[in-house]
């Protein structure tokens, strides 16, 4: 039994702050933010050509790197510490598990190697606010050797400036867990129209995409009756999710404990102030807690990858974390305006954008109740 | 990272369940899920033979290292030992602070005459210890002690005036650890000692408290020309602090797996009344179920994070230093959920005139979880100034 971060693991997770001190401090995060497309290219090439962290899961077959999602995770913390803008959860964390998971070997190979060159992609699934087969409406049917797919993606993260799609449609009059399947298309394919979506979270962009009659061949569809596919691809995206979450509630804690050393009132630093302290020792009670549960939800994820010993904790995990995460980032960041004061309400003052942040990464793919509630079904023997 | 256990710790997991199997039968059948919070006054002879028992089967001192009598197992073996031994329902240890406080104290700061007094006793399951630390002035605030040691140079030994308070099981034991002010003068943490003495004295005189229970686990302990012998100090006088403090050291260790699992034995104790009466319909019951679940995980993989770290520089990682309030919260919040999953039922006694339920008796113990040990505040301080490096409060003196 080991629980730390092996060497190798520490040097890619230290090249990646030394990356993210560089190209996400306030000033660019606030330029990337203002934009619809919501990323600075240069930065998103870097990432890929110098730092590689687009490879880090991608098969060694496939030319990657062939490590796993404690590399993965530790990455994500990171970015989520620096409020990186980046298509990299979409790209990275979503289509790509997508596709590893439901893709034959040519779709994988054609896919890979469009990612290690840098190409963006995104994961379409739900239309409503469910994040599981019942948020699925867009539908398909065949029609002689084709799929003609309709309906409307919501919240599709780096929706309108992806490159390529992965699509997740029921087939027509299916219900529940039943008809689910993947297809892969490149973005700019007719039949798909895509909208950026303004957020309140500008660092994180979100698109919703029309299907009108979209006509796909057989060599798009990746996987039908996939519901089993798609729950652990939003299982295993969701323990990515997390670590960044911890992350942002990590920075909302060291914001305030910087801040609140320096600021004086009554003549002493308000970081002697017991309340201020113990509302500090939550924060970190809070991230910390979550951060455990992320490294070990890490280590499922591997395991249920490669069929290792604690594959069957996947779903567990997966609600175990994302419920702790969410809280501690929101809470975290909620408190870091409490903690600031005045300061902390403005747009001046970082604070916001990991409050913003913070909300919509807790509702995207569930948020606490929810999770705790398919806790509780399993639980309970439901 | 791995997380998994070696096929040798999972052959020695084998060598434990089936120990506690053969063993837990007998007399000691009915202690099975007993003498845990809140029920620790219950079955004090069984539970004395137990130790006995145990360590027969070479069960205490696992991870006391084998110069001090132990065995000297890995993390990992007793973590595995903890575990099964609660997973098992094995009783509530009543010699939990002779082997994970004094015993150990003893063999890191101890003479090699004390070790050799002490230890085996402990090891061999027969001698009992409490810990006489808190006073009436001394609470959060240890360091105020005001028992005093004095050196009798005609009798040869110290002898000891004052009062301790909250002493657990001081009604049990053979043997009390004390800090008392071998300085008269002195104040706050210099000029103390760290005395090893006999119960059974005259100069000792041991009054049981009763707690919110309606049973006593801890007592006030009087001190009135104790005697305590030459040899039986720790160290210098004034070392006392730095003993102590020594000690707290060993409070948090691989015995939190095993706390656990216990803990896991009430939870699923929640659940199947739950389940029982339907509360578990309630989707805010349900929530709150599945948060105790979500953070009984997160301390099993929180204490495996805190395990895996290298100790022998004794620094205190931040999933280690938050941990006593993290699992002490958690327990006081399952207390109230299990009362909540009752409903009105949780209001009736088992028997008049005070004969709590198994639940009751754990949703009313577990509000001392987030006192003793560093109450929550006391925690929280510790966390902002040694997590986050904040400031001191500064200083107020009381005007006389
Ligand atoms: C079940 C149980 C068993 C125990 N067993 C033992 C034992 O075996 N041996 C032993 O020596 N002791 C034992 N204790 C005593 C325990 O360690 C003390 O109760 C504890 O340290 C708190 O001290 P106090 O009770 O004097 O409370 P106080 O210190 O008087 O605290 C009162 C309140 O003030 C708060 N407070 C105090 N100081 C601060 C501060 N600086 N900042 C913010 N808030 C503060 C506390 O958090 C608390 O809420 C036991 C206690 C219990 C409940």
């Amino acid at each position: 039994m080991d629980f730390a971060f092996t060497e190798e693991q520490l040097m890619i997770r230290e090249s990646a702050i030394a990356f993210l001190q560089n190209v996400s401090d306030s000033e660019s995060i606030r330029k990337a933010m203002a934009t619809d497309q919501g990323y600075d290219e240069a930065v998103w090439a870097s990432l890929c050509q110098e730092l590689y962290l687009q490879a880090i899961t991608v098969p060694e077959d496939f030319g990657g790197l062939g490590l796993g999602f404690v590399e993965l995770v530790a990455v994500m913390e990171q970015m989520g510490q620096y409020l990186l803008c980046a298509p990299f959860f979409s790209t990275v964390c979503l289509a790509a598990t997508a596709v590893r998971l439901a893709g034959n070997d040519d779709q994988q190979a054609d896919f890979f190697a469009k990612l290690l060159e840098g190409e963006t992609s995104a994961l379409a699934f739900t239309s409503n606010t469910y994040f599981n087969s019942k948020g699925v409406e867009v539908t398909y049917k065949k029609v002689g050797d084709q799929f003609v797919l309709n309906g409307e993606y919501r919240y599709v993260v780096d929706g309108h400036t992806a490159k390529n799609l992965v699509l997740v449609a029921r087939e027509e009059g299916s219900v529940k867990h039943d008809g689910l399947a993947f297809f892969i298309v490149p973005a700019d394919t007719q039949g798909i129209t895509r909208q950026w979506l303004p957020t309140v979270d500008q660092t994180r962009k979100m698109a919703t995409i029309t299907l009108d009659n979209l006509m796909l061949d057989a060599a798009s569809l990746m996987q039908e009756n996939a519901v089993d596919v798609f729950h652990h691809v939003l299982d295993l995206a969701t323990i990515t999710l997390a670590a960044e979450q911890v992350g942002g509630a990590q920075k909302a804690l060291d914001l305030t404990v910087e801040y609140t050393k320096e600021r004086v009132q009554f003549n002493r630093p308000v970081a002697s102030f017991q309340s201020v302290k113990h509302k500090a020792a939550d924060m970190m009670t809070r991230v910390e807690a979550a951060r455990s549960g992320v490294y070990y939800a890490a280590c499922v994820a591997d395991d249920a990858l490669n069929a290792g010993p604690l594959a069957d904790e996947l779903k567990e995990a997966a609600s175990i974390v994302k419920a702790a995460a969410s809280e501690a980032y929101f809470q975290n960041a909620g408190d870091a305006i409490q903690l600031h004061g005045g300061v902390g309400f403005t747009w001046e003052y970082d604070v916001h954008m990991y409050f913003k942040r913070a909300k919509a990464s807790e509702h995207f793919l569930g948020n606490a109740a929810y999770h705790r509630e398919r806790l509780a079904k399993d639980l309970l023997g439901e | 990272m791995k997380l998994t256990f070696s096929k040798a710790d999972e052959a020695f997991r084998q060598e434990v369940v089936s120990w506690l199997d053969a063993h837990l039968v007998g007399e000691f059948e009915q202690l099975k899920f007993r003498g845990g919070p809140g029920d620790e006054h219950m079955f004090p002879e069984e539970r004395k033979r137990w130790e006995q028992t145990l360590a027969e089967g070479g069960w205490i001192g696992l991870g006391w290292p084998k110069e001090a009598g132990g065995r000297g197992c890995s993390i990992e073996q007793q973590v595995i030992f903890y575990e099964e031994y609660a997973r098992a329902g094995a009783p509530g240890r009543v010699g939990h602070i002779g082997e994970g406080l004094a015993g150990p104290t003893i063999a890191a700061f101890g003479s090699d005459e004390q070790k050799q007094k002490y230890l085996p006793g402990i090891l061999n399951g027969t001698e009992l210890w409490c810990q006489g630390y808190s006073e009436p002035s001394a609470g959060s605030d240890l360091a105020n002690v005001k028992t005093k040691a004095r050196f009798d140079e005609t009798k040869g030994k110290w002898i000891i005036n004052g009062q301790k308070v909250w002493t657990s099981l001081a009604h049990e034991s053979d043997y009390i650890f004390v800090i008392a002010r071998t300085d008269p003068d002195s104040v706050a943490h210099k000029g103390l000692g760290f005395f090893l003495m006999k119960m059974d004295q005259s100069g000792i005189d041991v009054r049981p408290i009763e707690q919110i229970t309606g049973t006593s686990e801890f007592n006030e302990v009087f001190f009135d020309e104790a005697e305590c012998e030459a040899e039986d100090i720790v160290g210098k006088p004034g070392d006392g602090w730095k003993v102590a403090m020594g000690l707290l050291g060993f409070e948090r260790g691989v015995s939190t797996l095993g706390q656990q699992m216990a803990f896991q034995n009430e939870l699923n104790d929640v659940i199947a009344a739950a389940k029982a009466n339907g509360a578990a319909n309630d989707p805010v019951i349900r929530q709150r179920i599945a948060k105790a679940h979500e953070g009984l995980k997160i301390m099993r993989y929180n204490s495996m994070r805190t395990l895996s770290h290298d100790a022998s520089d004794g620094a205190l990682h931040k999933e280690a230093l938050m941990y006593k309030l993290y699992w002490a919260t958690w327990h006081r919040d399952l207390g109230e959920l299990a009362m909540d999953v009752l409903g009105m039922e949780c209001d009736v006694l088992e028997e008049a005139p005070y004969e709590l339920t198994r639940l009751q008796s754990m949703y009313l113990f577990v509000r001392s979880d987030t006192i003793y040990g560093g109450t929550n505040q006391i925690q929280r301080n510790i966390i902002a100034e040694r997590g986050l490096g904040m400031p001191k409060e500064p200083k107020v003196t009381i005007k006389a």
